[in-house]
């Protein structure tokens, strides 16, 4: 206990190893943070929900703080509808028909063109579909008759896909020429308040319908979004407390395994120590990695069941070597030799005596190999076999590799979740490194 | 006269005599250490196999490969030709029973995996289910060979370079340590915690996305240059990322491990004296620092070269480059279990050579195998 108390002390003359703990502090409180606020159920839904979910989010935008190093102030995505005060229902009824205007108003004062327009239209009728006429505002009171549609039960009106709409802009990109100054060249954002009126018929007593326009924009929330229109806000925070898990039970699991198994084959030597110097040697030919894709490819691609199997090929590593020259010497010790004599038992010996000293070595390594495993679940995913449901960092790269996002510009959708996992990496790594050259002191002044 | 000729004849004799001795125990290390890896080999591709089959799937490779034989068979028989779509059916299904039968697929698992063990360790891989080779073969042992000269092309280059430039560096700043690029070094040594593909994306980000002077992946441009010299200039270009990449991933970190083992051994006693006794820089590093540190570093050499191996699976797959690691993605994609079993073995393979060509090395230079009879040492 006390020579962790000295680590510690210790610890605060080398800077970078206060860097790397209070990073992963950090990440431990982020960590905790993140699995309260926002539970299990609710980072699967939010990552597997499905269109339902995420439809408002524009496609691979990149998050909103780009807009700090590029020259124009790009739109971020927005919906307004009837929860939204910028928006108002008109109802007028008549006998059997009504009236059933909705108006959206809204500023625009941004320097780029939104991604896409869409309208999600939804309305209840017995026979008769009710049917809307949308008319477009621009702020110098310009009026564009956007489109005439006739309701089904449920039904996105996608602006860009309106190829009558976009004959009468004069053949430009309705997203495009409904935000233009009309015949600027290349076009220009027109500022200012816009104004959107659905006017819409029912033709029967019950019949209403309901609106949501979303305006997708090209920046999107803290992280962006990825192709399937998902928030990577959630799966990048859900990858902190996956990663240190995963690190950490790795890390822990082999260390200690392993630290077990040396002592037991130096305390018995003979034929139990052989079987495990054999065993080591074998598992050296063991190519670890394919040996893990094809667990992951024939059985289970979850998170658990490759971290099962990881601690088991790890268990029999090189650390063994290390670990067994170190017990060795103290096998040699007086005390337990103090210790055999009173009559200890060998499990007593092995657990009490032989492990105690050997902690201050194993803590280094523990810490320094923890990166190792955050890296190989990253890896896996980034092979394709990461866990189904998780969202974790790796996925996002793989998913961002398999989208070309490197080939498209889409930096963002990389560079995020490789930051934080060199971060992590990074932070226990200097911490392992430093915490090796205090405890370890045929390294100290080298 | 004649005595002074007399004892050199000796001295000649003895020396003689000790390389005799010396050879015969290298030969018994040797011989000693190939039995224990081949079994080490056996064993290593029996987990392996274990492993693969658990879940039934070499079974399945062996069920496809026999049908497919049973129909080619089948179509060049005339009187097969003749049948009626049923009776082709049961004919078919009763030859493939038959074969099954033959092959022993109808016999207790432990029996037959030590069959799947005579094929694994012949090399004798069975066939794709869906890759080919690009001659077009479905040879799983010619898919393989194909892939393997990208891999010890991209592996080579990148370790041998990162090997001896880390030995090479850690030697002068081990001289000098304290300094400026020494303390450089060991701030930068926690760099390698992050695996070779991680910098690689970093790599194409920069030097392939942003600034575009260099090819995002591949081993070679399309169209192909027709010309030789511009080909391997051409493959050069797209090595550059790859290697460096391997390179960065772990060049600190082993400047910094060599850095410190030499500075170890460079308080010892003995190069102390040497340096009392006024000798060169450079003799010292060579006889007193480097010498007796040989051994470590074969070592050192053998464990790189195995995870030089296994380690670019991923590189290799964020590259596009056609080596062994991006054929086990593929073939993981594909679910291609042939392919995915006979590249374990491979490597399974790959490591085990590995060990055993650097373990007779290293019974070259250990004196305590030259010396003392063949003592092991792990």
């Amino acid at each position: 206990m006390n020579a962790l108390k000295n680590a510690f002390r210790e610890i605060k003359r080398y800077p970078s190893a206060l860097f790397g703990l209070v990073i992963i502090i950090l990440l431990l409180i982020t960590g905790v943070i993140v699995v309260i606020k926002i539970p299990y159920q609710e980072a699967i839904r939010l990552w597997r929900g499905g269109e339902g979910v995420w439809y408002q989010n524009p496609k691979t935008a990149p998050p909103a703080w780009t807009n700090w190093f590029t020259k124009d102030d790009l739109p971020p995505s927005y919906f307004l509808n009837l929860d939204d005060e910028r928006v108002t229902k008109e109802v007028e009824a008549f006998d059997g028909t009504g009236d059933i205007n909705y108006v959206m108003t809204f500023d625009y004062n941004y320097d780029a063109f939104p991604r896409e327009l869409a309208l999600f239209l939804t309305s209840d009728f017995e026979e008769k579909n009710p049917f809307v006429d949308i008319y477009w505002y621009q702020p110098d009171g310009t009026e564009i008759r956007v489109a005439s549609v006739g309701l089904q039960k449920s039904q996105t009106f996608f602006f860009s896909q309106d190829t009558k709409l976009r004959r009468r802009l004069g053949d430009v990109a309705p997203e495009i020429g409904l935000f233009a100054i009309p015949d600027s060249d290349p076009p220009q954002v027109m500022k200012g308040t816009y104004e959107m009126r659905l006017e819409g018929i029912s033709f029967e007593e019950s019949s209403d319908y309901a609106a949501e326009f979303v305006i997708y924009g090209q920046v999107h929330g803290v992280a962006g979004t990825d192709h399937l229109r998902r928030d990577l806000s959630v799966a990048l925070l859900w990858g902190i407390p996956i990663a240190l898990v995963f690190g950490l039970i790795a890390a822990v699991g082999t260390s200690i395994l392993t630290m077990i198994i040396a002592a037991v084959g130096v305390w018995y030597g003979g034929w139990v120590d052989e079987l495990i110097q054999r065993i080591t040697e074998v598992n050296l030919v063991l190519p670890f990695l394919s040996i893990l894709v094809m667990v992951g490819t024939f059985y289970s691609k979850s998170l658990w069941v490759i971290l099962g199997v990881t601690v088991l090929l790890s268990i029999f590593g090189g650390g063994i070597k290390t670990y067994r020259a170190n017990f060795m010497q103290i096998k040699e010790s007086m005390y337990i030799e103090a210790a055999q004599a009173y009559g200890a038992k060998d499990i007593r010996i092995i657990f009490l005596y032989l492990i105690p000293r050997i902690v201050p070595l194993l803590i280094p390594g523990l810490v320094s190999s923890i990166p190792s495993y955050v890296f190989l679940e990253a890896t896996l995913a980034v092979l394709g076999l990461g866990d189904p449901v998780l969202p974790t960092w790796g996925k996002i790269i793989n998913d961002a590799q398999m989208n070309g996002a490197l080939y498209n510009g889409m930096y963002y959708w990389i560079i995020q979740p490789a930051v934080l996992l060199m971060f992590t990496g990074l932070a226990f790594a200097v911490l392992g490194f430093s915490l090796d050259r205090i405890f370890n002191p045929r390294l100290r002044g080298l | 006269m004649t005595t002074e000729t007399k004892s050199m004849e000796t001295v000649a004799g003895a020396k003689r005599r000790a390389r005799a001795g010396t050879f015969s125990r290298v030969l018994k290390y040797t011989a000693l250490r190939s039995v224990t890896m081949i079994i080490t080999i056996v064993i290593g591709i029996y987990l392996t196999i274990l492993i693969a089959n658990m879940g039934g799937y070499v079974d399945e490779i062996m069920r496809g490969q026999i049908r497919e034989n049973v129909g080619l068979i089948l179509r060049n028989q005339e009187d097969y030709k003749q049948l009626s779509p049923e009776a082709k059916h049961v004919r078919f299904e009763r030859e493939v029973l038959d074969e099954e039968k033959r092959l022993g697929l109808d016999q207790p698992f432990v029996i037959r995996s030590f069959k799947f063990l005579r094929d694994g360790l012949s090399l004798n891989l069975g066939r794709a289910l869906r890759m080919t080779s690009d001659t077009g073969s479905r040879q799983v042992r010619l898919i393989i060979l194909e892939r393997l000269g990208p891999t010890l092309l991209l592996m080579g280059t990148s370790q041998l370079l990162l090997f001896f430039s880390s030995v090479y560096l850690a030697l002068i700043l081990s001289r000098k340590y304290g300094s400026f690029f020494d303390r450089v070094v060991i701030t930068l040594s926690p760099t390698s915690s992050a695996p070779s593909w991680f910098y690689g994306i970093f790599m194409i980000l920069i030097f392939a996305a942003i600034l575009r002077i260099l090819p995002f992946g591949g081993m070679i441009g399309a169209p192909p240059p027709e010309n030789s010299f511009e080909y391997a200039l051409d493959v050069l270009k797209h090595l550059i990322l790859p290697a460096s990449s391997l390179f960065i991933s772990l060049i600190f970190i082993s400047i910094y491990n060599w850095r410190t083992f030499f500075l170890i051994f460079s308080s010892e006693d003995y190069v102390e004296m040497a340096k009392a006794k006024g000798l060169p820089d450079r003799e010292i590093e060579r006889r007193y620092i480097l010498r007796p540190t040989l051994p470590t570093i074969i070592t050192s050499f053998a464990l790189m070269l195995i995870s030089l191996w296994t380690g670019a699976i991923v590189t290799e797959t964020v590259f596009n480059w056609p080596g062994l690691g991006r054929t086990l993605y593929t073939a993981v994609g594909l679910y291609d279990t042939p392919v995915i079993v006979g590249l374990t073995i491979i490597y399974a393979y790959l490591l085990a050579i590995t060990v055993f060509l650097l373990d007779f090395v290293y019974a070259l230079v250990d004196p305590r195998v030259k010396v003392g009879g063949g003592q092991k040492k792990a």
